[in-house]
């Protein structure tokens, strides 16, 4: 055991104190909100700052008034399509192309790779990107949504890297035995790198779980709008008009009743994330080594 | 040859093909309607009937005065968010790495790492609240003995917000690759600088900090290649009439000129600007790159 000089056990002591006020910095901003939203409205209102405990009586009213909420509801299920469908499609895709690239044999690898990794040094940016949507015919639709953003040249490169590392000897007896290259990508390789398909199945779905800028530009019915793009009407434009109809209420009630269904709001799509995080969190760090090493 | 190779391979070139029209389509498809930058869009008869223009739309934005706004915006917004936001994550990884007790450490590293996971309307919406006059902010403001605003109504306070929310999203999930770059230094330096003096703060500056120092330098050119291209949602949802003088950048430009105001050939040419730049950029950083990677292997 390495001694300690006093100097340095006042630095560990510092230390230790630091990384709890970090902590805290980085918790206190999602604590705020939570407690924010179970408080007395009217407190809230009236009281702003910080927030260490609820004010006023528990109340669960703001949760009710989301939960309520037609547009929310139809937000989370819209959103569950978005990241179910279109993380199925990037898989899907990124999966074949990726065993395909990653095949050493075939002449015309290389020519298709150049052509994929072009896009990464240069883009048509916004409004070329709008009007092929546009004159596709696919404005308002969801595949507007799913479609454009399928393929990831990051995690296609990412998952071809996986697949060249499986033995060529594996891939070599799959042939022996009759297998073509459809089922030794799905039978063989997804298997033997499901590490990677997990984190990069991971990416895609947590990228569309936050999408909304495509969505704000495509989607124009409500009743398509992911949960993010909804997110946006009540915490940034403050629409939160259709949210409080409270019938009779006054003026300053409705007011903190607003505040407070954007409190809960915030709360109510940050929870799933936040409870599934925890457990995810291995594979997400597991995600950026894998990046990094290839990088 | 040709013929061998296409009878050989033809499963695998099939399972390209939905990839290679992915590309063709989403990523090809765009660069086409470039074309727009030279020439007067009209909606009715398509990119390639509407008639050319030349340079005008280029020229009428490096007129403007907007053209030196948009472009000192960006720059100045990347620059803070780099020299500030890159060296960070390096320090908090350095400090998390001297925590012995490893629960601790485990819970500081969820807790930090967590900001990441929290979308960015949900970031956005809670710097809204937070920096109303009587926010949070306005609250810490008041303690010091001053007068609270409204933050996002100031132009001089946007950068601040802009870079000082980003490290708070990302110090703790950015230090992840410091922090695995720092466990896999040999411990044997550390025993070999301990037994010739070398304290805790010595070490951590003549062991940690070379031991990563490869990972540094390739972290920072990747950075600085994608440092035109970043963080362009976030200011569209925090930026207000009131602070566009600092907050503005070419790709909120571009969007609001584009898809606001309908300006699409304008928006195009503009758009094309940053491209190219950002073109430039990573082109850079990629030599410099593949450069250094290859002299640290020798």
């Amino acid at each position: 055991m390495i001694k300690q000089t006093t100097g340095e056990k006042a630095f560990s002591v510092f230390n230790y104190f630091l990384l709890f006020v970090i902590s805290i910095v980085c918790l206190y901003p999602i604590w705020h909100v939570a407690v924010a939203s179970v408080s007395d409205p009217l407190m809230v209102f009236s009281k702003r700052g910080f927030y260490l405990w609820p004010l006023g009586e528990l109340n669960l009213r703001g949760y009710k008034l989301v939960m309520q909420n037609p547009n929310i509801l139809s937000g989370f299920l819209n959103t569950l399509f978005y990241v179910g469908a279109g993380t199925a499609l990037s898989m899907f895709l990124t999966i074949i192309g990726a065993y395909a690239l990653s095949r050493k044999g075939p002449h015309w690898n290389r020519l298709v790779m150049k052509i994929i990794i072009v896009t990464m040094y240069f883009q048509g940016g916004l409004i070329p990107f709008y009007l092929l949507v546009k004159d596709l015919n696919l404005l308002d639709t969801r595949m507007s949504i799913i479609l454009p953003i399928a393929v990831n040249t990051w995690n296609l490169i990412v998952m071809r890297t996986a697949f060249a590392a499986v033995p060529e000897s594996v891939v070599e007896s799959a042939k022996l035995d009759g297998a073509g290259d459809w089922r030794t990508c799905w039978v063989i390789m997804v298997p033997m790198a499901q590490a990677t398909v997990a984190v990069i199945a991971l990416f895609y779905a947590v990228r569309m779980w936050n999408e909304w800028f495509n969505p704000s530009l495509f989607i124009s019915s409500k009743t398509k709008y992911p949960l993010q793009l909804l997110l946006r009407e009540i915490l940034i434009k403050n629409d939160t008009k259709s949210m409080t109809q409270l019938g009779s209420v006054g003026q300053s009630q409705q007011e903190s009743y607003r505040l407070l269904v954007k409190y809960c709001t915030i709360m109510v799509a940050t929870i799933p994330i936040l409870l599934v995080y925890p457990f995810l969190q291995r594979y997400f760090i597991q995600g950026i080594m894998i990046g990094s090493i290839k990088g | 040859m040709v013929a061998r190779d296409w009878r050989r391979f033809w499963p695998v070139y099939l399972m390209i093909l939905p990839v290679l029209a992915y590309y063709i389509l989403w990523c090809y498809g765009p660069m086409y309607g470039i074309l727009l930058a030279f020439k007067e869009y009209a909606p009715r008869k398509g990119i390639m009937g509407s008639p050319w223009v030349g340079t005008k739309y280029f020229i009428e934005f490096f007129a403007s005065p907007y053209a030196f706004r948009v472009i000192r915006n960006t720059v100045l917004i990347n620059f803070w968010n780099l020299v500030i936001g890159f060296p960070l994550p390096i320090v908090f990884a350095l400090l998390l790495n001297e925590i012995r007790h490893t629960g601790y450490k485990r819970t500081v590293q969820t807790i930090t790492y967590m900001p990441h996971f929290i979308s960015t309307v949900i970031i956005c919406g809670m710097l809204i609240d937070f920096t109303a006059s009587d926010g949070v902010f306005g609250e810490i403001i008041r303690i010091l003995g001053g007068t609270p605003v409204n933050l996002l109504s100031k132009p001089e306070y946007f950068r601040s917000i802009y870079v000082g929310s980003d490290i708070w999203q990302n110090l703790g999930w950015d230090s992840i690759i410091f922090l695995s770059a720092l466990t896999s230094i040999n411990t044997e330096l550390y025993e070999a600088a301990t037994i010739d003096g070398c304290g805790a703060f010595k070490r951590a500056i003549h062991v940690s900090v070379p031991g990563i120092l490869p990972t540094i330098a390739i972290l920072l050119i990747l950075r600085i290649g994608a440092m035109m291209s970043v963080g362009f949602e976030k200011i569209i949802l925090l930026y207000n009439g009131l602070t566009y003088e600092t907050a503005d950048v070419i790709s909120s430009y571009v969007y609001r000129k584009g898809i606001v105001e309908n300006n699409f050939s304008f928006s195009t040419a503009v758009g094309l600007f940053n491209s190219v730049i950002n073109c430039i950029l990573v082109v850079a950083a990629n030599r410099i790159s593949a450069r250094l990677t290859e002299t640290s292997l020798w």
